[in-house]
């Protein structure tokens, strides 16, 4: 079959009578979209219709279910700063996605997600795959709108594509019916520039970034943690300069991670559950807490109540709602951190804090002593997360971008991966979503081909979307995949041997083989069960050119340390 | 450290859009706040439509509340303030059998000293009307309700602030922006 092709000039902004399907195919090229995943269907096949016309200019990747279209936009957006997007049909097509947007509203993920709806004269009659997406959706989506009309679809693409980006980024959903695609308009594309009642950028004010600095010139113990808002700031270098000029031990949120290089002298770690014990610790010995970009989460605070009581609190964000949501802060910086701690660095007097950031080695030394070097160099017989996570960094030389799942191994993979450049640390941190890896994963390498991205994954997340490894065989996408497999759910049997006198309910797993599955889907794959075939087999994923799935048996029965006890103190952080 | 549970009226500009009105009220829903009343109108602005809603939480609550609509991509700007700050008031209306107005000379007392209105009369029923506090209303209804009401229904809490409200502005500066 001949394929119809336009060159970029012609879709270029003329004025054209086209269909509404067409349209949607237009305003994503027009907003820069190459890439998109997704899964046709019933109400989405005049857009799939146009997808192949203009194959030579927009890459629809068909992924085996719609979570992981979702899940691979989210990976897609977090590597590259891009916007992610997803397409799907109506009914159950459009609540697959959900999972995937949900998981982006909570770690703030630009995503645009197009669903086919039914027909206009079909709407609340219950027809044939119709559910109230827009309904369903409102509350994970930044915004969301239904189109009806032909004309409408363009500056509902583009609204969509501007408020999932702009000011603090998140999922945006557009669900349009089946007449409006098939119906006409005179397109001319327009990107959206500013929405009346959305402020994304609130003014950062001079007064309130010389009251932060003053109350840092005169802390003598001060204590930085950050979050995600420094990466998708693009804040790096801003971030990187207060720290140095100041002399303040900086630690992270799990999003936050690898905004600042992992081997940085004054980057002490991450704070949280199993966050690093100085850090953690600390928080409640400073005398100025300054976070930036972070929202205080319960992973990261522990109990309120005993949160960081003796410090003035400093906060830098974008989201007004997020001052004073869970802390009571002392000077709120509101604006985008770029610019905000471009503001503070000018501000702030030269100074070192030496004996302070010893304080954090020190309890490092003991965390080295009574955790890490276990994890990563063990004596014991059974391999350990650590040690295969110590092994990715070797092979990769710190440069690779980790995917991880949710559970002990990402919490693991969190704590030990180096990480070099920033946007390497993709993961699921507000929602907790497994199976988000392995979606995740392929989106992260289809957005950065050049950069080496390896799938850290448990053996009970890795099959929630194991069909993913069919869109890795379909795409040649060359990402290395990881299962360390304990035969457990291990972080709800950790919990359950802590806090539930070991009854195992439901966490234990029978595993099928994994290998003979990935080879299933002509992947190279490796099983390991002891230390030295794992350090040359790791060698031998990172140095593949092609997709690679690395399995390695762990101690099933390994715990996570250190660990905030759920509405514990962060003083209260356990070494064992 | 417990804080007073006050009344506050939150009066939120937002765009004319379908799904407002689902995000708004689930904003509350999660945090398992009853929503006491809420009426939606166009405002002062043409195509800026105006939401009243009142709920009984602490000043902080209030707070977070408002943030949480004011972030909202449709919500132009939020406000919530005390029944000090507010001239509100409620409407109801009563449907009574129209013997009664004859049979029961009281009945006519009631409605001159409470300043009702009559708003229709017919064989078979009549319609009262008044605006008013609560309170005022409630006893209204108790007074009525001696002789037997056949419906009786109240507004929510509609409300204008002695505080000036600059939404022209704020649209005008954005316009000015483009």
């Amino acid at each position: 079959m001949e394929t119809k092709t336009l060159n970029k000039k012609e879709v270029a902004n003329k004025t054209q009578r086209i269909t509404g399907c067409e349209a949607v195919v237009r305003s994503l090229i027009a907003e820069g979209v190459d890439i998109l995943y997704g899964y046709p269907g019933g109400a989405i096949m005049p857009v799939y219709d146009e997808l192949y016309k203009f194959q030579d200019q927009i890459h629809h990747v068909l992924t085996r279910h719609e979570q992981g279209a979702a899940h691979a936009a989210q990976g897609f957006a977090r590597i590259s700063g891009r916007v992610g997007v997803a397409l799907a049909t109506s009914g159950p097509g459009a609540t697959n996605l959900i999972t995937g947007i949900a998981d982006a509203q909570i770690d703030s993920t630009p995503l645009v997600c197009i669903t086919g709806q039914v027909a206009s004269h079909l709407l609340g009659s219950d027809a044939f795959q119709e559910t109230d997406i827009v309904g369903i959706s409102t509350p994970v989506t930044k915004w969301n709108c239904q189109v009806t009309k032909s004309e409408d679809i363009p500056a509902a693409i583009a609204k969509a594509f501007y408020i999932a980006k702009s000011g603090r980024p998140g999922p945006v959903l557009v669900d349009i019916t089946k007449d409006a695609q098939f119906g006409e308009l005179d397109f001319n594309y327009e990107k959206c520039k500013g929405v009346r009642s959305y402020v994304p950028i609130p003014k950062t004010s001079q007064d309130a970034v010389n009251a932060a600095a003053e109350l840092i010139n005169n802390a003598k113990k001060p204590m930085i943690v950050w979050g995600q808002g420094v990466i998708l700031g693009e804040a790096e270098a801003e971030l990187k300069a207060v720290v140095e000029k100041a002399g303040i031990p900086a630690a992270w949120t799990i999003l936050g991670a690898s905004a600042i290089p992992s081997t940085h002298p004054l980057n002490v770690g991450m704070v949280g559950m199993h966050g690093n014990y100085g850090p953690n610790k600390l928080t409640n010995e400073c005398d100025v807490l300054i976070a930036i970009g972070m929202r205080f989460d319960d992973r990261v605070t522990g109990d309120l109540n005993t949160y960081a009581k003796q410090a003035k609190v400093i906060h830098f964000d974008i989201d007004p709602a997020e001052i004073n949501k869970n802390v009571q802060t002392d000077v709120a910086v509101l604006g985008n951190s770029k610019e905000s701690l471009a503001m503070l660095a000018e501000a702030l007097e030269a100074k070192s804090h030496d004996a302070w950031l010893k304080e954090f080695k020190d309890l490092y030394q003991i965390e080295y002593d009574t955790v890490i070097n276990d994890d990563l160099n063990p004596t014991k017989e059974g391999l350990t997360m650590g040690e295969v996570i110590k092994q990715i960094n070797i092979a990769s030389e710190g440069n690779a971008a980790i995917v991880s799942d949710v559970g002990q191994h990402q919490m693991i993979a969190c704590r030990y991966a180096d990480f070099n450049v920033s946007k390497s640390n993709i993961t699921s941190g507000g929602l907790g979503t497994m199976g988000f890896a392995l979606p995740a994963a392929i989106g992260a390498k289809m957005a950065a081909p050049n950069r080496e991205v390896v799938a850290i994954i448990g053996d009970g997340g890795f099959q929630m979307n194991i069909q993913e490894l069919g869109t890795i065989f379909q795409q040649k996408v060359p990402v290395k995949v990881v299962v360390l497999n304990n035969e457990f759910l291990g972080m709800v049997r950790q919990w359950q041997q802590l806090f539930f006198d070991k009854r195992y309910a439901s966490t234990e797993m029978t595993n099928p083989d994994f290998v003979t599955i990935a080879k299933g889907y002509h992947i190279e794959g490796k099983r390991v069960t002891n230390r030295k075939d794992m350090e040359a087999a790791v060698k031998e994923m990172i140095a593949s050119k092609d997709s690679y799935f690395l399995e390695v048996c762990v101690e099933k029965e390994d715990n996570v340390f250190p660990m905030i006890p759920s509405g514990a103190s962060v003083s209260d952080v356990r070494l064992s | 450290m417990s804080e007073d549970i006050k009344t506050f009226t939150i009066s939120i500009y937002t765009e004319n859009n379908i799904g407002l009105l689902n995000r708004i009220s689930a904003i509350f829903q999660r945090r398992h706040i009853n929503i006491e009343s809420l009426t939606t109108s166009q405002s002062e602005i043409d195509g800026v439509n105006r939401f009243v809603i009142v709920v009984n939480v602490t000043q902080t609550n209030a707070e977070k509340i408002v943030k949480q609509i004011e972030k909202q991509v449709e919500t132009i700007r939020a406000y919530y303030h005390t029944d000090e700050e507010t001239i509100f008031t409620e409407s109801c209306m009563f449907k009574i059998k129209s013997e009664l107005l004859f049979d029961e000379p009281q009945i006519q007392n009631i409605i001159k000293e409470s300043n009702t209105r009559i708003v229709t009369v017919n064989k078979e029923f009549f319609v009262l009307e008044k605006s008013g506090r609560r309170n005022e209303i409630e006893a209204l209804r108790r007074d009525l309700n001696v002789f037997g009401i056949m419906q009786f229904v109240r507004s929510g809490r509609i409300a204008v602030t002695k505080e000036e409200m600059k939404i022209t502005e704020l649209l005008s500066a954005f316009n000015n922006q483009l």
